[in-house]
């Protein structure tokens, strides 16, 4: 067990390191810093200093380095458009992003499970039915569609809904600044996180679905049935927790997406989170904003991939393999 | 005589297809006695399991009991509700499967699994349930039971697991226990100890087996009485010893002298010429008649019903109808 969190740890590393290198790639070829950096009556002295200063001029690997040192004590330099660290602009919007990431996330897995067992269970109903065609709609419709549809019923027609913004926030703590405290930023949650999770609902539903048909075909669920356990017990029991394996992979690996695909959503609700950052550093061409961004993500991804392969080992016995070895 | 533990009367087991109807059995009528051991034999799709499923309600939709009657103890069973039919499988009616390795759920321990099954059935509480199936664990032949009952079902070697399934089957004391090829998926090593552990139990507990194989080895050695399925209809049923000795009926005969001894070295293995039909092609009359040696019009036409032969016996041919026949 601890062999493997350590052997996860390195292989994790890697990645990390890989991102970081792509990431400083962007400083090199996405055009010349120093020529946005400073003005246009900037004499060749002058940029030549501040090349100098900047480290610009020294070798690859030593710059790389460089950035890695500075990546890990969390200094990605300064915007280049707002002048700001650019650890503080992110963190500032990371909240915005990670409350609207998780909302979504959290009921696309919870509806996605339900629906999913729904039909697995009740596959010639016609609610089910229903339910199957209409997640059609879900998986092939793209989310800015989804989005603006959404916001043309509910936020134009019938005016239930805001359809843009955060409304109210609250400060938590120093740096945590939630929407979920107040009326008008719940509210204001309920569309975009539908925009963004409908999409994932219906993938988890369909694959929670399938999964669920097999396992109600395996043997031991024959089994549990001739041993006359009640229908709950064998459904919910038996069958959701063997269904719960390949659903945790890919559930964990739709929450990286979420956060990394609210770019969209962010954009079309206008949503001060840390992909409408990122849209926008790519308009003015910010590069230590979107390289930290793409740092961020990784990292992200990183941990999520790590928590799954743990929890692996808390739902599927057979992985345990240290115990089992000596007893064969 | 008194009643027969389980009786089943003119039982007709129906898949609707595309293509039609099929009858999976048809009109097939047995009785087991208290204590007895039926053994089930025939070739690969003669309709063994699907009579087992079919006593325990447990037939794949959309299979369905399409006629007959299936009474335990002398309660109709086979039109019970659902509920009802739950609360007999494993309490009254136990049921062994054929593979082990995949009858047991992979993620609960086999305690979980045991004491689930006890409690489904038998008021007791937590404790007392885990002291009854480590006893049965012990009863059915796993060393160190006690230690041995945390352990999950991939820890066990194919024979264990069967011994484990075999306790699951048996842990609310049913009074019959239906085991489906329980020695098919075993080592040849493994399946006398396999067969001798079924037989032990159910004979100091009082529990009737219908065990189904097609193995005549085992069920010369362990059933008390034998049916022959052909193409799921009944062809022959009696003491064990007599249908051995001298078969009646011309593909129980056949199927015999397929069988190798040790004492008829030269002799070259009987072969019944042809395969078994499938469903959707089963000839008028008799199923068997194209592969019948001895095969008479009559045989082409009309269906022979099981004919009484006296100590019990029961024959579905037209040979032994011939005087009679002549007589009209």
């Amino acid at each position: 067990m601890i062999a493997f969190i350590i052997r996860r740890l390195l292989q994790s590393l890697i990645v990390m390191l890989a991102v970081a290198l792509v990431s400083f790639s962007l400083f090199r070829f996405v055009g010349d810093p120093i020529a946005s950096m400073v003005g246009q009556e900037a004499t060749l002295a002058e940029r030549e200093a501040l090349r100098q200063q900047l480290g610009l001029n020294d070798p690859f690997v030593m710059q790389f380095l460089g950035f890695i040192g500075r990546a890990i004590q969390g200094d990605f330099g300064i915007s280049y458009r707002l002048q700001q660290p650019v650890m503080e602009l992110i963190l500032s919007r990371l909240p915005a992003t990670l409350e609207l990431a998780l909302i979504s996330g959290f009921f696309a897995f919870v509806f996605g499970v339900a629906f999913g067992v729904y039909t697995a269970l009740n596959r010639r109903g016609w609610l089910s039915n229903s339910i199957m065609t209409l997640s059609l709609i879900g998986v092939s419709l793209p989310t800015f569609l989804i989005g603006v549809l959404l916001i043309w019923v509910f936020a134009v027609e019938l005016q239930w809904l805001p359809s843009f913004g955060r409304g109210e926030t609250v400060w938590i703590g120093d740096w945590w600044r939630t929407g979920l405290l107040t009326h008008s930023g719940r509210v204001s949650l309920i569309l975009p996180a539908i925009t963004l999770g409908l999409y994932q609902m219906t993938l988890i539903m369909r694959l929670v679905r399938a999964e669920m048909l097999e396992v109600l075909r395996a043997d031991y669920i024959k089994f549990a049935r001739a041993r006359g356990l009640s229908n709950r017990a064998v459904n919910f029991g038996h069958a959701l927790k063997n269904t719960m394996v390949p659903v945790i992979t890919i559930t964990g690996l739709q929450l990286g997406s979420i956060i990394a695909f609210a770019i969209i959503t962010e954009t079309v609700f206008q949503w001060p989170g840390v992909g409408a950052l990122f849209i926008r550093s790519v308009q003015f061409v910010d590069v230590p904003v979107m390289a930290a961004y793409l740092m961020l993500i990784a990292l992200i991804f990183v941990v999520i991939n790590l928590i799954v392969d743990l929890l692996y080992y808390v739902v599927d016995p057979r992985l345990r393999v240290d115990r089992a070895s000596a007893r064969h | 005589m008194t009643e027969p533990l389980l009786s089943v009367r003119d039982l007709v087991v129906e898949f609707p297809t595309r293509r039609g109807t099929l009858r999976a059995i048809d009109k097939v009528s047995f009785d087991i006695a208290e204590g007895e051991v039926l053994g089930m034999v025939g070739e690969s799709g003669a309709g063994k399991s699907i009579t087992g499923s079919a006593i325990i309600g447990l037939i794949e939709p959309p299979g369905r009991i399409a006629g007959g009657e299936i009474w335990l103890r002398g309660h109709r069973i086979d039109n019970l509700p659902r509920e009802k039919l739950r609360r007999i499988r494993g309490k009254r009616i136990g049921m062994v499967f054929q593979d082990p390795l995949t009858s047991l759920n992979p993620l609960y321990t086999v305690a979980d699994q045991l004491i689930e099954t006890i409690r489904t059935h038998i008021d007791v509480g937590e404790k007392e349930a885990r002291r009854r199936a480590i006893a049965l664990l012990d009863r059915v032949g796993i060393p160190a039971a006690a230690r041995r009952i945390d352990d999950y079902p991939h820890h066990f070697s194919g024979g264990m697991r069967q011994r484990v399934v075999i306790a699951l089957a048996l842990c609310a004391e049913p009074e019959l226990v239906i085991a489906d090829e329980p020695t098919t998926a075993l080592d040849v090593s493994v399946q006398a100890q396999i067969i001798d552990v079924l037989k032990e139990i159910c004979a100091e507990r009082g529990a009737s087996v219908m065990l189904i194989t097609h193995d005549m080895g085992v069920i010369a050695e362990t059933a008390d009485r034998v049916a022959v399925l052909y193409a799921g209809r009944l062809a022959e049923i009696g003491p064990v010893r007599d249908v051995i000795k001298h078969a009646e009926h011309p593909y129980t005969a056949g199927l015999m002298g397929s069988i190798p001894t040790l004492t008829q070295t030269s002799k070259r293995l009987v072969q019944i010429p042809g395969s078994m039909p499938r469903l959707n092609a089963i000839p008028p009359g008799c199923a068997f008649n194209p592969r019948c040696e001895q095969a008479f019009e009559r045989c082409r036409t009309e269906r022979p019903e099981p004919l009484a032969r006296g100590g019990g016996r029961q024959v579905a041919c037209w040979l032994y109808d011939r005087a009679e026949a002549r007589h009209d």
